[in-house]
């Protein structure tokens, strides 16, 4: 069967069945965009953002929502379309507390990119005055409705990503907001603090209280690793500041685990800079732990192994690896035990 | 695992034994739960009503430790029933008619009565099964923390292969493993039978090899495992241990009797980031890099060998792991080992010597990793093994295997069956999630998780302070009643060093892969 196509800003384009308008924006390089929209999840068309205008069509039509269909003849950014759009950030920069510089998403934010790519220059709507009170009772997540555009991503990435099913919509009209079962805070909640709300915010509303004040977007180095936790192994983006990790997001469309994390992979980093870490090697004298140099640890090692061998044969030595730590490290402690010692007694923890 | 997480999402049938993965794999469980949200059907087998019960069709809650009974019995069906892929186990396997005779003695009558089951249960979730295919089949510790673990295990593999399930996307055997790098230690050789690669210690060429490629006489004796290791400490055998990055003193079971172990040892050695409870034993203690001081590779249960990378220097005089076994390496043996850095040990020692892993090297490794095998430098990746039905050793081979009941079971002096796993906001021993800013807020106490029966008749308020008791130690903690937890049943973490489960839990093994039986020991529960 012919691939189907249809008309995008003059250009013809091929499309498969049940495509979007905006996914076949997408996979042609067409820049449509967009706020609520989240990859894979249900459209809810509630941000007005990706509004397109397809010939023959009564309204713009939100892009996100609209079924490709073959000789569709739509432009992307035509005045109608700009003037629309507009109108729609307007609001949404109404529609709360949007100020940037005080907002920890400052320089990562959807609706600031958007009124910068429209060129929106000051506020023609009033906003509430009032909002409903910041939750920071919990010790991962600041909840800032004033800058909550109610987008439902959260919802979202809540309900259809991780299908933990903690949030929704809640109340109506100027009232509504995201709530959990009962509008209790999260940590009362059935929230279990995987935080994908967070990850996919697309302003400031939903925050990592760790990263808070830490350091802007535009300061920090992305470096990607696998996390230290379960033997799914996802793989996360570390936000360095100044050789510190500030705060952890998961690597989209990365495999395993797809732009996704738990509680222990995004909030579980900071063990590293605990001040319990062991800094020196200890030789223990009389019961009690001593500072002491590489040469003096390594050396009373090695010559302690090396008269053990001696007197009862490389078998009265056994070693246990690591299974958190990386491949390298197990390879050398077996070679070690192997190649030097001279002895296979050498396990770690995978039978428990 | 022998497919893959990308699997789990696109699976139609689903069947999760001994798994408690919105917890202990929570981003795996959310694969799985978008499955369900597809249509796809889940089945789960757990003693526990744990969170993935409200997303499956069946929940068959069987008592602790009757896998085996519980398996047989739905093969039992599936041969009785010609439900079984009569094509796929007469061309891809051997061994039916063993099996066969062995299940027979399972009618779903008996399996059930071991499980604690309704019977109908048996004969539905068999028909189920046999309903859609390709299902895939996830476990756990659940499975592995057993007497009998290696049964278990064994017991899945039959139960698909009858299935014709194995070699196929959204099919298999799927181990979940615990840990960051658990699959990797093993591919490393860190295990007292086999060099990196799974070659055999005792294979006259494997050790020839080896010995060519390290440049010394190599033993041909299998070295004990972590048990026999702990025993040998006490019986004198053992006189140095060289512990890196474990906390026996709370991880194994029966924490008296691991640091009877510990202070026994002549000269230990312990290696790690943390001062921990097992440090405390040492006589030297070696400052490691963590986690993201150092390059290297982590290996997860999908066999995929991913890049770990450094963002800061250890603290300290602390050093690369690798680093200090090379150092000793010349200091004991005078050796130079010319690797210096992970990258240098990947790239020209492992990669070189384990088949499975030679086309896996740094530059590969930008991206998403590589799954293993990798035979060669152009390889893709193995995303799902034994390809369709084709198993790597010839054919799959079923193995009879026969119910046997936990080691200690409850009696009238210890009436509940103690079962432990991982909670979701702790990770082990705490050394790492118990110094997380705000994890300890989110769970800051270990509790005995209870039935709303045995509360009852017990007396026992949510909350209340009451003391576990079992042959070997006891612990008080705040009971948790929640209908999670089946009657009879005992729930604990070991997460806490006041109340870990392993002041109870029974030091005997599975006799082949020497697994302690965590999943069940005798606990009585008094009120204080």
């Amino acid at each position: 069967m012919a691939k189907s196509t249809l008309m995008m800003n003059g250009r013809e384009v091929g499309f498969e069945p049940g495509q979007t308008i905006l996914d076949v924006a997408r996979a042609h390089g067409v820049d449509i965009p967009s706020l609520c929209y989240l990859k894979d999840c249900t459209p809810t068309g509630a941000c007005r953002v990706c509004l397109v205008e397809i010939k023959g069509a009564r309204s713009l039509m939100a892009a996100c929502a609209m079924p490709a269909a073959p000789g569709m003849e739509i432009l992307t950014e035509s005045e109608k379309v700009v003037k629309a759009r507009k109108l729609n950030i307007e609001l949404l920069l109404a529609s709360g507390r949007h100020d940037c510089v005080t907002c920890e998403a400052n320089g990562d934010c959807t609706l600031q990119d958007l009124a910068y790519r429209y060129k929106i220059s000051e506020l023609r709507f009033e906003r509430p005055e009032k909002w409903y009170p910041t939750e920071d009772l919990n010790p991962m997540i600041i909840r800032d409705f004033s800058r909550c555009v109610l987008c439902g991503r959260c919802i979202q990435a809540c309900n259809e990503v991780q299908v933990n099913r903690a949030i929704s919509f809640g109340y109506r009209g100027a009232a509504a907001k995201i709530i959990t079962s009962g509008d209790k805070p999260y940590h009362e909640s059935d929230c279990v603090f995987c935080g994908q709300c967070v990850e996919v915010c697309p302003v400031g509303a939903l925050k990592e209280k760790k990263a808070k004040g830490l350091g802007r977007p535009w300061e920090v180095e992305k470096v990607r690793t696998t996390c230290p936790y379960c033997g799914v192994g996802c793989q996360l983006w570390l936000h360095v500041k100044d050789g510190k990790i500030i705060k952890v997001t998961a690597v989209e469309d990365g495999a395993p685990n797809q732009g996704r994390l738990c509680v222990k992979g995004r909030f579980g980093y900071d063990f590293i800079y605990s001040e319990d870490r062991l800094k020196t090697p200890l030789i223990k004298e009389n019961g009690e732990f001593r500072p002491a140099s590489w040469d003096e640890a390594l050396d009373l090692v090695a010559d302690k192994f090396k008269g053990i061998i001696a007197e009862h044969g490389p078998d009265a030595i056994a070693g246990l690896s690591c299974a958190r730590s990386i491949n390298e490290d197990s390879y050398n402690m077996q070679k070690l035990f192997r190649a030097v010692i001279g002895t296979n007694n050498i396990d770690h923890c995978a039978r428990t | 695992m022998t497919n893959s997480f990308a699997d789990f999402a696109k699976a139609k049938m689903l069947l999760v034994i001994g798994s408690n993965m919105t917890e202990a794999h929570p981003v795996a469980a959310t694969f799985l739960k978008n499955a369900v949200l597809k249509g796809g059907e889940l089945i789960l087998v757990d003693p526990r009503r744990t969170d993935l019960a409200g997303f499956a069709s069946i929940h068959a809650p069987i008592k602790v430790g009757s896998d085996i009974a519980f398996i047989n019995g739905l093969m039992h069906v599936l041969i009785k029933e010609d439900l079984y892929d009569k094509k796929y186990v007469d061309s891809c396997c051997t061994g039916f008619e063993t099996i066969k005779a062995k299940v027979m003695e399972y009618p779903p009558e008996r399996a059930a009565e071991i499980c604690g089951l309704d019977v109908d249960m048996i004969y539905q979730v068999a028909r189920r099964l046999a309903a859609v295919k390709p299902a895939m089949l996830m476990y756990t510790l659940g499975i592995t923390e057993h007497t009998c673990g290696v049964n278990n295990v064994l017991s899945c593999a039959n139960l698909q292969m009858m299935l014709g399930n194995v070699g196929f996307e959204c099919g298999g055997v799927n181990p979940l493993r615990g840990q960051n790098n658990v699959q990797g230690a093993c591919d490393m050789g860190a295990l007292p039978n086999v060099y990196p690669g799974y070659q055999k210690v005792g294979d006259p060429q494997a050790q020839a090899k080896f010995e060519k490629l390290w440049g010394a006489k190599l033993s041909d004796k299998p070295g004990l495992v972590m048990p026999h290791m702990m025993d040998g400490l006490v019986t004198g055998k053992i006189k140095a241990f060289y512990i890196f990055g474990e906390n026996l003193a709370n991880s194994e079971p029966d924490i008296k009797h691991v640091e009877h172990c510990l202070e026994s040892a002549e000269f230990l050695v312990c290696q790690d980031i943390f001062p921990t409870e097992t440090t405390r034993f040492a006589d030297v203690i070696f400052p490691a890099a963590a986690w993201s001081e150092n390059d290297g590779t982590f290996t997860n249960s999908e066999r995929r060998v991913s890049r770990v990378r450094t963002v800061s220097t250890p603290p300290g005089e602390a050093k690369p792991n690798w680093w200090i076994f090379k150092e000793l390496a010349r200091r004991i043996g005078g050796q130079s080992w010319t690797s210096n850095s992970a990258q240098e040990i990947w790239d020209n020692e492992v990669s070189v010597e384990a088949p499975q892993l030679c086309g896996v090297k740094y530059a590969r490794l930008e991206g998403d990793g590589l799954q293993w095998p990798v035979p060669s430098l152009d390889h893709p990746g193995t995303c799902t093994l034994h390809k369709d039905g084709c198993f790597t050793c010839g054919q799959g081979r079923f193995t009879p295997v026969d119910w046997t009941p936990p080691a200690e079971v409850p009696d009238a002096e210890y009436p509940f069956t103690l079962s432990t796993g991982r909670r979701l906001y702790h990770y082990h021993t705490r050394t790492q999630t118990g110094r997380c800013q705000g994890l300890n807020d989110l769970l800051g106490e270990e509790t005995a998780d209870i039935s709303p029966a045995d509360a009852d008749s017990l007396g026992i308020e949510h909350g209340e302070m009451i003391r576990l008791r079992s042959r070997r130690g006891e612990v008080a903690l705040k009971a948790k009643v929640t209908d999670q937890v089946p009657p009879g049943m005992v729930w604990m973490a070991f997460h806490f060093r006041e109340a870990c489960a392993n002041w109870l839990t029974n030091p005997v093994f599975d006799p082949v892969s020497w697994t302690a039986e965590y999943k069940a020991c005798a606990v009585r529960i008094e009120k204080l």
